[in-house]
């Protein structure tokens, strides 16, 4: 008897989690990805519609109905070979890009129902790959052209395996003791196992691309030293400069930028302290000011490391938070409590230096401002005091500057950020740039796109020459 | 990987290490630092560098055995390699002719501080150096500094070498003109310092190396307040205006982590691992 064809169903097949009471005492990752069953079901879904909007939504440019389409024919293999065409990071996309804006925001599919789960799809392809062993291209021949890198993040890693692959000597120049940028320091554990960062590293530099480490351009070497060695550069130095509220008490113990708190958790692992030396302190009431990812990323974090209650402390109200709908999602499901239209004024200490207590005021929503978001105005009177014994001040990063401080002739906005033109050429020839240094700070894979069309244009520079 | 080329014990727990690192040894001058991390679990911590052998290719620090990283550092013998090592960070010391400079360290960093006034001698400053340690068996770089001062104090905190403690730097000051002064040491010694050539209104440069993570702007761990303004010690620094240090707050954060540093420091010599 042969199956009658089956409807396709509106609803996607829900990714499997960790229950929000177990993972809010642990680092595991909180997604366990789709099981193979699951993920052809949900490739099922896919029209194969012929406008391909998935396609023009994905910054680094992958054939995503070709990928599907293998993936419901259980051809796994082929369908990661396929987005690796294109993108040298998939178990991480298939992670952290923002999916909902990009491939699956104006998926057919999503017309009628739950657009299709492109970035669920990717993980999986990814991760068996992962497991199974990296296959690799084709080596290219080699140009004998030689390109630094500086910085080894999203922009920076996707720039050199696409230089690697046309044949071009990709050497990347990182700061840090790890390879990934923001994807190790940045993003936690839970949400991206930094295995996972260090593997999809290692197969960039399988693919013949140099990472050194501790290598800090703008004090070891200058720029204009690396265009001496180099036929280009390109520069992916990310936005790390973390800012801060400029109010007072901010010095105290007890306060900390995201940054640090990130960097202390994620690329120190201090929440493996003692067996990893870097030490870290959250108290038993922590407030995350901010309505980014990061806020959310740094408050699950200090309920992971054993605070009784974290607030998520934003200006404005729930719409206008910056942060994934699904970030937020997790972070209410493990218990963080959000107090909208609510700013700090001023951190109070005690008597040896450390935080005890915010002063806060209440907000009301105004005009629509340059962001278009409604203006946050401060209602008089409102002022309150809550009990705090750790803060967490994550409301945004700013270009990291050594490279244009130490850069003669390099044109930068007056935000920091490097002038570039459409192919990500700066104003000094041979130099490229791209990601969150060009950009201010944005997401991964924005910084990926940026890294990919600079690579296209450093490649059609090197070839004309 | 970064090789100790010459480790040599100064004084009980305090070593001079000679890492090979061509490239930093290139770039590095006095008043910088570089972040090391011992092994693969380790933290990252500061150390200012004490000097540089470019032929060599190599650069100096020198270590207090004070907790956990830095009593495994010092377990470390020549020919071990050490997995991380970055720099140069943070500027490099103002050195220009200023005419007579006082250069007053104390403790392990009267190493880093001779690396200054060395560079401030052969600059054709008059260099008079102060250097000092809690008692004199503690006293490191004394033929150093000797070598590169035109005059050369020691003192000690129980008088057991030179001047007992501080106090008579009031007289050298009445007594002669100091156009600058230059401290590298403990936060308490820089702060004294700092009160003693105040109501003399000398120029007062100190070096400051907060707690640190990252050390290259990124985190914020090292913030200090100079001058009423939130700066990071990792790149606006490590030198600054003594004067305008807000040097109570840096002593409160420098004490943060205290009791997890206790806590490394016990399981390390207990050589385990896990809460």
């Amino acid at each position: 008897m042969s199956k009658p064809k089956p409807k396709i169903r509106k609803e996607s097949v829900a990714m499997p989690k960790q229950d929000p009471k177990e993972r809010s005492k642990n680092f595991d990752e909180v997604a366990l990805g789709y099981t193979e069953e699951q993920v052809v079901s949900e490739a099922e879904r896919c029209l194969q519609c012929r406008e391909f909007p998935c396609v023009k939504g994905c910054p680094v440019e992958v054939d995503i109905p070709a990928f599907v389409s293998l993936i419901r024919e259980r051809k796994f293999a082929e369908a990661i070979r396929k987005i690796k065409e294109k993108n040298s990071l998939p178990a991480i996309c298939g992670r952290v890009c923002p999916q909902e804006e990009q491939c699956q925001a104006n998926c057919t599919m999503g017309k009628v129902g739950d657009p299709v789960s492109v970035g669920r799809l990717e993980r999986f392809v990814a991760d068996l790959e992962r497991e199974r062993g990296y296959e690799l291209p084709q080596k290219p021949v080699s140009t004998g052209k030689k390109v630094a890198i500086v910085g080894a993040g999203p922009a920076g890693l996707t720039a050199a395996a696409d230089l690697a692959k046309l044949g071009h000597e990709a050497v990347v120049f990182e700061a840090l003791h790890k390879q990934g940028g923001v994807l190790f320091y940045g993003i936690p554990e839970f949400r991206l196992p930094k295995k996972i960062v260090e593997a999809e590293a290692e197969y960039v530099e399988k693919l013949g691309v140099t990472i050194k480490t501790n290598a800090m351009i703008g004090k070891l070497h200058t720029l204009k030293e690396l265009l001496e060695q180099f036929d280009a550069v390109f520069v992916g130095t990310g936005a790390g400069l973390p800012s801060f509220m400029r109010i007072p008490g901010e010095n105290l113990c007890g306060v900390y930028s995201a940054n640090e708190f990130l960097i202390r958790v994620n690329l120190m692992k201090a929440y493996a302290f003692p067996e990893y030396d870097t030490p870290i302190y959250v108290g038993d009431e922590v407030a995350v000011i901010g309505g980014g990812n990061v806020a959310m990323d740094a408050a699950r974090c200090a309920l992971r490391l054993g605070a009784k209650e974290v607030k998520i402390v934003y200006r404005r109200s729930r719409e206008e938070m910056p942060a994934r709908a699904e970030e937020k999602e997790n972070a209410e499901e493990e218990g963080i409590v959000f107090e909208f239209l609510t700013n700090p004024k001023r951190f109070v200490g005690n008597d040896r230096g450390w935080v005890k207590a915010m002063e806060c005021i209440r907000m009301r929503l105004g005009e629509p401002d340059d962001s278009g978001r409604r203006r946050p105005v401060p209602i008089e009177g409102s002022e309150f005091v809550m009990d705090v014994d750790t803060v967490i001040v994550a409301i945004g990063r700013s270009p990291n500057p050594i490279i244009q401080q130490t850069t003669e002739g390099l044109e930068v906005t007056k935000w920091g950020t490097i002038v570039v033109d459409e192919n990500g050429k700066t104003s000094i020839e041979g130099v490229y740039a791209g990601g969150d240094i060009v950009t201010g700070e944005a997401t991964v894979i924005s910084a990926m796109g940026a890294g990919k069309k600079a690579a296209r244009a450093i490649h059609e520079y090197l070839m004309k020459g | 990987m970064y090789k100790i080329v010459t480790k040599r014990e100064l004084v009980s727990h305090i070593n001079l290490f000679e890492f090979s690192a061509k490239e930093i040894a290139a770039k590095s001058k006095s008043g910088q630092f570089v972040i090391l991390r011992v092994d693969e679990k380790g933290e990252r911590i500061p150390l200012t560098i004490a000097g540089t052998d470019v032929e060599k290719g190599t650069i100096t620090v020198v270590c207090h055995e004070v907790g956990k990283t830095t009593k495994q550092l010092g377990s470390l013998n020549e020919g071990d390699c050490i997995p991380d090592l970055l720099g140069p960070l943070g500027k490099p010391v103002e050195i220009g002719k200023f005419g007579t400079v006082l250069c007053i360290g104390g403790g392990v960093m009267v190493a880093p501080l001779h690396f200054q006034a060395k560079a401030l001698h052969e600059a054709g400053n008059m260099v008079i150096g102060v250097m000092g340690a809690r008692t004199e068996k503690q006293l490191i770089f004394e033929d150093e500094m000797r070598e590169v001062c035109d005059k050369l104090y020691v003192s000690t905190d129980d008088g057991t070498k030179g001047y007992k403690g501080l106090s008579f730097l009031k007289d050298l000051f009445k007594e002669r003109k100091i156009d600058r002064v230059v401290a590298v040491g403990p936060i308490v010694m820089m702060k004294a310092v700092s009160e003693l050539t105040r109501p003399y209104g000398i120029s007062t440069i100190v070096n400051l190396i907060p707690t640190m993570v990252d050390g290259m702007g990124m985190c914020g761990a090292c913030r200090v307040t100079v001058g009423g303004k939130t700066m990071f010690a990792c790149v606006d620094g490590p030198d600054f205006d003594g004067h305008q240090v807000d040097f109570e707050e840096l002593m409160a954060r420098l004490k943060m982590y205290t009791p997890q540093e206790k806590l490394a420091f016990v399981f390390y010599e207990k050589g385990e691992k896990k809460l």
